[in-house]
């Protein structure tokens, strides 16, 4: 009889802490997405954007998906931006990540969102993860949470997960990283306006974006508003 | 007594199980590890995963407990000979049968998603219960023991 206690007694011990040990391995952020890559090349991807091709002004934003700046920027100037500036055809704006080194889990959702962006819901995972940018603020893995703005997103979680797993844009994210670097980004988010850094004093509105969409209207040859 | 002892190895064992998933549903740990079906997360996050207001893994963590609890009691000396132990046993899991059947029919027909650590859970209950049966129809009052002081007592009053 004692003996059986004695194997009831090792048993616990030994679940417990095959309990402890999944509960620690489970779910964390794989490595291959959280992490620089060991190497970098250039898969020719120059980052999502929206409006038409032929705007005038092409607005380039370097972004940190951890940056509260950034999340603030997105969730109170973008949608007038849209509204205003995209969906009229004045300007073009191009995502490119810059995840800063400083935030444990920047670039871990940069890949999340290209991740989602692989099956066309790159805009729907970027908003899921600056309105509930709560995530930004706990210090906590996120895995689970990415996957449920995922879902929310209406991303496939089985490639999802795939795509996480294998750190399938570790290399795009770093290579938007160092080109951030070569053109002297030296925060999130920056801008660019058809290549010309912008330094704004203040975070920029919308109503900072018209202005100089105008200006770059108004001073432009009447030829180069037709661009393709 | 064997089948007794079966039981709370396999409650014990259902229970870790059961913990896990209960832990996971609370926050504890990052994504469940659960192959690369992602069935268990489609399990977990659905409309079904919580039953009256709790997790469904918490009555899993309840369940194991009392038949490991209600094993062990059931395994002192003076309880071996008593048969109600055994009914008692075999009422708690046959519960435990008919939850997890639910539970089952859920996850094939309404969800349309298998977590394999459910799986798991199923099949141990399932065993726990045909061991639990088997000790209720075959249940024997086990012989007195009368060790060797007992015949070597040399004749009297007792003292």
């Amino acid at each position: 009889m004692n003996r059986f206690y004695m194997v009831l007694a090792v048993l616990a011990v030994v679940l417990g802490i095959a309990v402890l040990t999944l509960l620690r391995t489970g779910g964390t952020a794989p490595a291959a997405a959280a992490g620089p890559p060991p190497t970098v090349t250039d898969d020719g991807f120059r980052g999502y954007s929206l409006g038409q091709g032929k705007a005038p002004v092409e607005i380039t934003e370097y972004l940190d998906f951890e940056c509260p700046v950034c999340a603030t920027f997105a969730t109170v100037q973008m949608p007038t931006i849209t509204q205003q500036l995209i969906n009229t055809g004045k300007v073009r704006w191009r995502f490119r990540d810059y995840p800063l080194p400083i935030h444990k889990y920047s670039r871990f959702a940069a890949h999340a969102a290209q991740c989602a962006g692989a099956q066309g819901r790159y805009f729907e995972m970027q908003d899921q993860l600056f309105t509930h940018h709560q995530w930004a603020q706990t210090g906590k893995d996120p895995s689970d949470l990415f996957r449920t703005f995922a879902q929310a997103a209406g991303v496939d979680l089985k490639a999802y997960d795939a795509c996480m797993e294998a750190g399938r844009y570790a290399q795009r994210i770093e290579f938007s990283r160092q080109e951030g670097d070569k053109l002297l980004v030296d925060g999130t988010p920056t801008f660019f306006a058809n290549g010309k850094k912008l330094d704004f004093r203040h975070l920029p509105g919308s109503d900072d974006f018209k202005v100089l969409a105008d200006s770059v209207v108004a001073h432009s040859p009447p030829h180069e508003h037709q661009r393709h | 007594m064997r089948h007794r002892q079966a039981i709370a190895l396999l409650a014990l064992l259902g229970l870790f199980v059961a913990l896990y998933l209960w832990l996971h549903a609370l926050g504890y740990g990052g994504a469940i590890k659960c192959g690369a079906s992602g069935g268990c997360e489609t399990v977990q996050t659905s409309q079904w995963a919580v039953f009256l207001g709790l997790p469904v893994a918490f009555y899993g963590v309840a369940g194991y407990c009392t038949l490991l609890v209600v094993a062990i009691v059931a395994l002192r000396p003076a309880a071996l000979a008593q048969r109600q132990w055994s009914v008692l046993l075999a009422a708690l899991a046959t519960v435990g049968v008919a939850f997890t059947a639910y539970l089952t029919y859920l996850e094939l027909f309404v969800i349309h998603a298998i977590c394999r650590w459910c799986v798991g859970s199923a099949l141990i209950i399932t065993t726990i219960w045909v061991v639990a049966v088997l000790a209720l129809i075959f249940f024997r009052s086990p012989e007195p023991r009368i060790g060797p002081a007992a015949w070597q007592r040399p004749p009297g009053p007792p003292v």
